[in-house]
């Protein structure tokens, strides 16, 4: 077993471990930590993959600024006590077999996939380096980039606009 | 590595993720569940944008660039979304004083 089989089961198990914790724990500012722990594994497997630039902007992107942007939120709304009420067990009990039943079809789904057998370039590979990625983005995705700095303006002022208060509680 | 395993992998996550979105009522919870199926998703293309360069690389030197790229895509439009979301958890937080999504059923009646 190469150091990259070890590595890459254990991210799986930290990923998926931590995954499971969002769920379960009961605070929510657990959740959040569990919910970062789960990110930088998701980094790790970048990195394994070579894709460094998606493993530095998962790292600021996800784990900086939306985990800080969560956080923020519980503390701003005192979540962080325990404060929600039981819900009705058989209820949590069909969501958990829901679940399971989706993850039984697409893994049995897999049986018949066209990409069977393939491998995944592990380390080597440069298409993931900024240069590359740069390249392509300012000149066949320069359209899309520049939509998305609107998209970015609108959510501003969506968020702004939603967030204030209204002028009649001012008063 | 085999991309069974990254195949495998995501669809656990995004499993995990949505099991949590169908089991929890805590309106915070639901949406960082949904941060996290956005990431098994993303997973899930970096694997294949590699495996793509694997099989295609030889030809095409900047074969599987449009998968990360994607996920680049994928994570600007989460970030708004995150923006927008929190937002108006904060607001409904102040209307109804709780973040239960139980109490949003105004609808029904």
């Amino acid at each position: 077993m190469s150091i990259t089989q070890v590595l890459f089961f254990f991210l799986s198990a930290l990923a998926l471990g931590s995954a499971v914790m969002v769920v379960i724990s009961r605070n929510p500012v657990h959740s959040v930590l569990w919910l970062i722990i789960t990110f930088f594994a998701i980094s790790g497997h970048y990195f394994m993959l070579n894709a460094q630039f998606i493993a530095i902007v998962n790292i600021i992107v996800y784990a900086g600024a939306i985990m800080v942007l969560f956080l923020f939120v519980i503390m701003l709304m005192n979540l962080n006590a325990e404060t929600e009420p039981q819900k009705n067990k058989w209820m949590k009990l069909a969501g958990v077999v829901s679940g399971g039943c989706l993850l039984l079809v697409m893994v049995a789904a897999l049986k018949e996939a066209e990409v069977k057998g393939q491998t995944t370039e592990m380390v080597t590979g440069n298409i993931g380096l900024i240069k590359n990625l740069g390249q392509a983005l300012f000149t066949q995705y320069v359209v899309p980039f520049e939509i998305s700095s609107v998209l970015f303006l609108s959510a501003m002022v969506g968020t702004v606009l939603i967030g204030k208060k209204d002028a009649k509680e001012q008063n | 590595m085999k991309i069974e395993y990254y195949i495998v992998l995501s669809i656990a996550l995004f499993c995990i993720g949505i099991v949590g979105v169908l089991a929890r009522r805590n309106a915070i919870i639901i949406f960082m569940c949904i941060e996290l199926m956005l990431n098994a998703v993303n997973l899930l293309l970096v694997a294949f944008s590699k495996m793509h360069h694997a099989a295609k690389g030889a030809e095409v030197a900047t074969a599987g660039v449009d998968g990360q790229l994607f996920v680049f895509f994928i994570m600007v439009v989460a970030a708004a979304e995150v923006s927008v979301g929190l937002a108006i958890i904060v607001m409904m937080y102040r209307n109804v004083h709780s973040v239960d999504v139980n109490f949003l059923n105004r609808l029904k009646h």
